[in-house]
């Protein structure tokens, strides 16, 4: 028994999932706990398969990305054969890092401490005064970079899982698979990561800021100032958490969920519906851009790609919202009250100028750690944080929304419970509970 | 050739910015601006891209920034409610030459935030295109250039820099 346990019970007791009450409780120590994160550490962060990039970081032969991933430090290369190649950023020797840029072009890494070299297929090339150990030292590949477990990318989307035995990435994906596709179907000569990455840090627990991603129901309270933007703007009267149609959500499997709608919102998707504040201008590309998504895609499949806003989390750590541009947001716990957080734009390759511009305009009108909305996100999240300090006397979260409900909309909480029934599954290691539910 | 703009005038400009952002007059803040007037921040790692094909923190037009001014005002502007006590510092200014009417100035800051008990520190470097006004200098660009490599432990901006 962990001390965990002796404290508050059995782990799959702190998520109560009580059907025939309709009531869905969370226990407000999985925020707060170092024994929790040091669970999640080696149950989800070791074992899932988590983002680590996009194809179109590492366009050519030489290209490289570094970052962490799951707390770990990670090169991802392309090699001149053109394959990709995710590699821990460490020398076999002591151990630094090898590569210290975040981005560029290289045939080696070389370790600064005592020069040893790689190519980017992390193949040990040479050292200084390789004579001094024994012919045989470096056999079976002791004196490479060591490779990531595994690494499969889906529509140009790159994921790593340091558990050998994974399962596949499309089988991880499960129902989410399609909505990355979704997001992959908008350009027609395939998708881009933005120059710029938005890096900062938000003074809560991770999981917060997955439930927040696919919350619609704080639209409208937490994030009035920026519809009364959009009015002053664009004159919209929408009211986002009214009694209108507010779409629907899904339980995607594995833990992922979307919340979803078809033009119902009142903002602009550069790919492709118009809004009033990008001016009449810009109507006739956006309608063409959107003729040409149906034409290509079949009106079906065009109408949800192009008239369609989708917050897509897939679990534990991956966020694709494509609602007034595409975020791909990934972050990752440095402590129980601590994250940092990464996010990128996405866009269609060869988009044009004007179109580009407004996707970057569009993009920091809401998201982002200026923006009218995601920094009111982040205080409530912290201040969720906060509260979490009187857990003794007031221990669980209430996420019982929609529960009774046969047509769950994203005013609900289905999507959250698809999260947290996952996570009780694996901190638990109890895989006997179920995914399923209302 | 002497240049329109001496750094003294310049300053001053600069020195009355910061003096309104840090009491809060930031619809006054706002009206420094010419009508097509921008406020920019690029992302901490591309701080050379060019706004419209680089994703940045801030892009905004004309009215953007002053719907970015009325909004923080309100109450449920909630990432400052209570507000921030900021300060901001503007140094090393430099005047280049005029291009046309535009007047381009260069500046040094830190901008000083305190909220809920924690103390925030946002350095850079900012880049002015100020124009003449009828009534004094007015600003048509204003470019703050964080020099940070990821925005930790700040979090977010969501003061005006």
């Amino acid at each position: 028994m962990t001390t965990l346990e002796h404290r508050c019970g059995s782990l799959a007791e702190l998520i109560i999932d009580d059907r025939q009450a309709a009531r869905f409780k969370v226990n407000r120590h999985v925020f707060a706990e170092e024994d929790i994160l040091a669970l999640e550490r080696e149950r989800i962060f070791s074992r899932c398969w988590l983002y680590l990039g996009h194809v179109s970081e590492v366009p050519a032969a030489g290209s490289f990305v570094a970052r962490r991933v799951g707390g770990r430090p990670l090169i991802l290369t392309r090699d001149r054969d053109g394959a990709l190649n995710a590699l821990y950023n460490t020398c076999p020797h002591r151990g630094a890092l090898v590569c210290r840029e975040r981005a560029g072009n290289r045939r080696a890494f070389q370790c600064g401490y005592h020069a040893w070299a790689f190519d980017e297929t992390g193949r040990f090339l040479g050292m200084p005064g390789r004579e001094a150990l024994p012919p045989n030292a470096g056999d079976g590949g002791q004196f490479d970079l060591v490779r990531v477990e595994r690494m499969e990318e889906f529509r140009g989307f790159v994921f790593v899982c340091f558990d050998r035995n994974a399962q596949p990435l499309v089988d991880y994906l499960a129902g989410a698979a399609e909505y990355l596709a979704y997001v992959a179907d908008q350009g027609e000569n395939g998708m881009e990561i933005v120059e710029g990455t938005q890096d900062y840090s938000i003074a809560a627990n991770w999981k917060l800021l997955q439930e927040n991603s696919v919350d619609g129901y704080h639209g409208q309270p937490t994030h009035v100032t920026y519809f009364d933007y959009l009015r002053s703007r664009d004159g919209t009267t929408t009211n986002f958490g009214g009694s209108g149609p507010m779409g629907w959500v899904k339980n995607l499997g594995n833990g992922h969920a979307v919340s979803e709608s078809i033009g119902l919102l009142p903002w602009g998707r550069p790919y492709a519906r118009w809004a009033p504040g990008w001016g009449e201008e810009a109507k006739p590309e956006v309608e063409e851009l959107n003729r040409r998504i149906m034409a290509r895609l079949g009106p079906e499949r065009g109408n949800v790609v192009a008239n369609g806003d989708r917050n897509l989390i897939i679990f534990p750590n991956l966020v694709v919202n494509d609602i007034m541009a595409t975020t791909v947001r990934t972050f990752y716990p440095v402590r129980p009250d601590y994250m940092e957080v990464s996010a990128w734009s996405l866009a269609p390759v060869g988009e044009s100028i004007p179109s580009r511009d407004r996707r970057m305009r569009n993009f920091v009108e809401f998201l982002g750690p200026a923006g009218f909305a995601s920094p009111d996100d982040v205080e409530m999240l912290e201040l969720c944080q906060r509260g979490y300090a009187n857990r003794a006397a007031a221990p669980w979260n209430d996420i019982s929304r929609g529960m009774l409900s046969n047509a769950p909309k994203k005013t609900d909480e289905l999507q959250m419970r698809t999260f947290w029934r996952r996570w009780r599954q694996l901190v638990s290691g109890d895989s006997s509970l179920e995914l399923a539910g209302p | 050739m002497t240049n329109p703009l001496a750094r003294s005038e310049a300053e001053d400009f600069l020195f009355k910015e910061a003096a309104l952002l840090d009491a809060w007059r930031l619809e006054e803040w706002a009206n420094l601006f010419t009508a097509d007037g921008e406020y920019l921040i690029p992302a901490t790692d591309a701080p050379d891209g060019a706004p419209g094909t680089s994703l940045y923190l801030v892009y905004d037009d004309r009215h953007r920034l002053g719907e970015r001014a009325k909004r923080l005002l309100k109450k449920t502007a909630h990432a400052e409610q209570p507000r921030s006590r900021t300060r901001h510092m503007s140094s090393n200014v430099m005047v280049a030459e005029a291009e046309g009417a535009v007047m381009p100035v260069f500046c040094n800051f830190v901008v000083f935030r305190s909220r809920m008990e924690k103390t925030d520190i946002y350095p850079g470097h900012a880049e002015y295109r100020l124009v003449r006004g009828s009534d004094g200098l007015l600003i048509r660009s204003k470019k703050a250039i964080l020099d940070i490599d990821v925005l930790r432990p700040q979090g977010k901006v969501s003061i005006i820099l």
